[in-house]
């Protein structure tokens, strides 16, 4: 199948290594788009760009990021957000954890596992906020309020294959 | 966890301890922000920080709206210029008639002693985003303390109340809407003057009266108007209307549930109000009376 042909391509390819100031610019875009002023049901679905990329580095690039940019992510996040200072750092911190755990593990699955590996981490993610949400005396928001991290694995392929891109090496090997 | 690599390559500590690390500083950082509020400082800089982001996120949708202006057809133009045309020369008849009254009830006030009745200056601000904290109602304006706004202040669209000021940064402020789960205001039946609190419950198009007798003279259309007694908002504003009144003798209070008046979360700009002053300070509650009176002895 050309879509498992297409997540599988870059588990045995050599990538260029990644500059730290590519590394930023990532986080950058993610951050971005997710500050794009949506209203209503689209921003009920929008999935956690940062989250992903985080994902993507930690799953593809162990080594490259740590836990300190994660976290600095995550505290701005809750400024952009106006939630409560140091949940997303916290929720950040444990997707890195996982992430980097299971790198080996996920890039032995094709498309459609990681997108469920995915899955499952975003979903983690969002229950540490809603843990940290509900012992600060809010009341859960409604089963939609998961929506974002089916969004986020749905994505996953697309952030995969477009951060990728400048990292594959410009000579074709032989 | 199944990740270490071999130990002759020096990498740090290993993950379970950073991760027991950061986890730990975010939960102080938590913990701080959620129980003593240390962290305004902190939120104010990266918020000043953020704010050209938040512009420049804001950017596309903004050329995108202006684009859709200028192709907008001369006959809509028109029709809506008669029709803004014979609004304003309703509200001019209106104002004309408010002028006079207010006149008469400042010279009624002066007569009678009373304080001159609080008059709030506005600016007009534009709501940048919806807050995407899924568990808060708030959107954030582009005007903050640079441009005078404080904290608590209230906010305002052309229907009614909107909401309150909530955190203010250098050039833009957080408003909790008065849809948030944590908003109460204190309101006023239009028709007979009946003083009630209102709360709302944390989603879109619905607030709740409560604490009301299950006897109480409230009807199906009551306008409820702020009443003022709080000190916070000025008094008047129309808040919501009622919706529907379930009244069961089972329960000591009626289960009024309320609409809101203004256009709350779909409109483009807002009215952000200065907060009231000069008020009476607070008097004490009978405990903390006491304890003054033992210090004094």
């Amino acid at each position: 199948m050309a879509i498992a042909a297409f997540g599988r391509a870059y588990a045995d390819e050599m990538l260029m290594p990644a500059k730290p100031a590519y590394v930023a610019l990532s986080f950058f875009v993610a951050f971005m788009l997710n500050m794009l002023p949506l209203t209503g049901w689209v921003l009920m679905i929008r999935p956690d760009f940062v989250a992903v990329v985080l994902l993507y580095w930690a799953i593809q690039h162990p080594r490259k990021v740590g836990f300190a940019p994660a976290f600095l992510l995550g505290l701005v996040m809750d400024v952009a957000d106006g939630s409560l200072f140091g949940q997303h750092a916290l929720a950040y911190c444990v997707l890195m954890a996982a992430g980097m755990t299971w790198h080996r593990r996920i890039s032995l699955f094709g498309l459609r596992g990681q997108m469920l590996h995915i899955l499952g981490i975003l979903l983690i993610t969002q229950l540490i906020v809603l843990a940290v949400r509900i012992a600060a005396a809010n009341a859960f928001p409604g089963w939609w309020y998961f929506l974002p991290s089916v969004s986020g694995s749905l994505v996953w392929p697309v952030v995969c294959h477009i951060v990728t891109l400048p990292l594959r090496s410009r000579v074709k090997s032989e | 966890m199944e990740y270490s690599p071999p130990p002759f390559f020096k990498r740090g500590p290993n993950l379970v301890t950073r991760l027991t690390l950061f986890s730990l500083l975010s939960l102080v950082l938590l913990f701080a922000d959620a129980r003593f509020r240390y962290m305004e400082d902190i939120r104010g800089v990266v918020g000043a920080i953020l704010y050209p982001l938040q512009e420049l996120a804001d950017t596309p949708a903004r050329i995108g709206r202006r684009v859709t202006q200028y192709f907008v057809l001369q006959s809509a133009l028109q029709a809506e210029n008669e029709e803004l045309n014979q609004q304003a020369f309703v509200n001019a008849g209106l104002l004309q008639k408010q002028k006079a009254l207010a006149a008469e009830n400042e010279n009624l006030r002066e007569l009678l002693n009373l304080r001159p009745r609080f008059e709030p200056s506005a600016q007009v601000a534009t709501i940048l985003y919806t807050a995407r904290d899924p568990f808060v109602r708030q959107v954030v304006v582009d005007k903050g303390a640079t441009d005078g706004v404080r904290r608590g202040a209230p906010v305002i669209d052309t229907l009614g109340l909107v909401g309150q000021v909530h955190r203010v940064y250098p050039w833009a402020s957080e408003v909790s809407l008065i849809t948030d789960r944590e908003q109460v205001i204190p309101v006023q039946v239009v028709r007979n003057g009946l003083r009630a609190v209102l709360f709302g419950l944390g989603y879109d198009g619905a607030l709740e009266v409560r604490f009301m007798p299950v006897n109480a003279d409230i009807e199906q259309g009551d306008l409820l108007v702020t009443s003022g007694i709080d000190g916070v908002y000025p008094a008047g504003l129309p808040v919501a209307f009622v919706d529907s009144i379930e009244r069961n003798a089972a329960y000591p209070f009626a289960r009024i549930m309320t609409r809101p008046a203004s256009g709350v979360g779909s409109h483009r700009h807002v009215m952000v109000l200065e907060s009231a002053r000069g008020y009476p300070e607070r008097p004490l509650a009978p405990a903390q009376v006491d304890r003054g009176r033992r210090k004094a002895n």
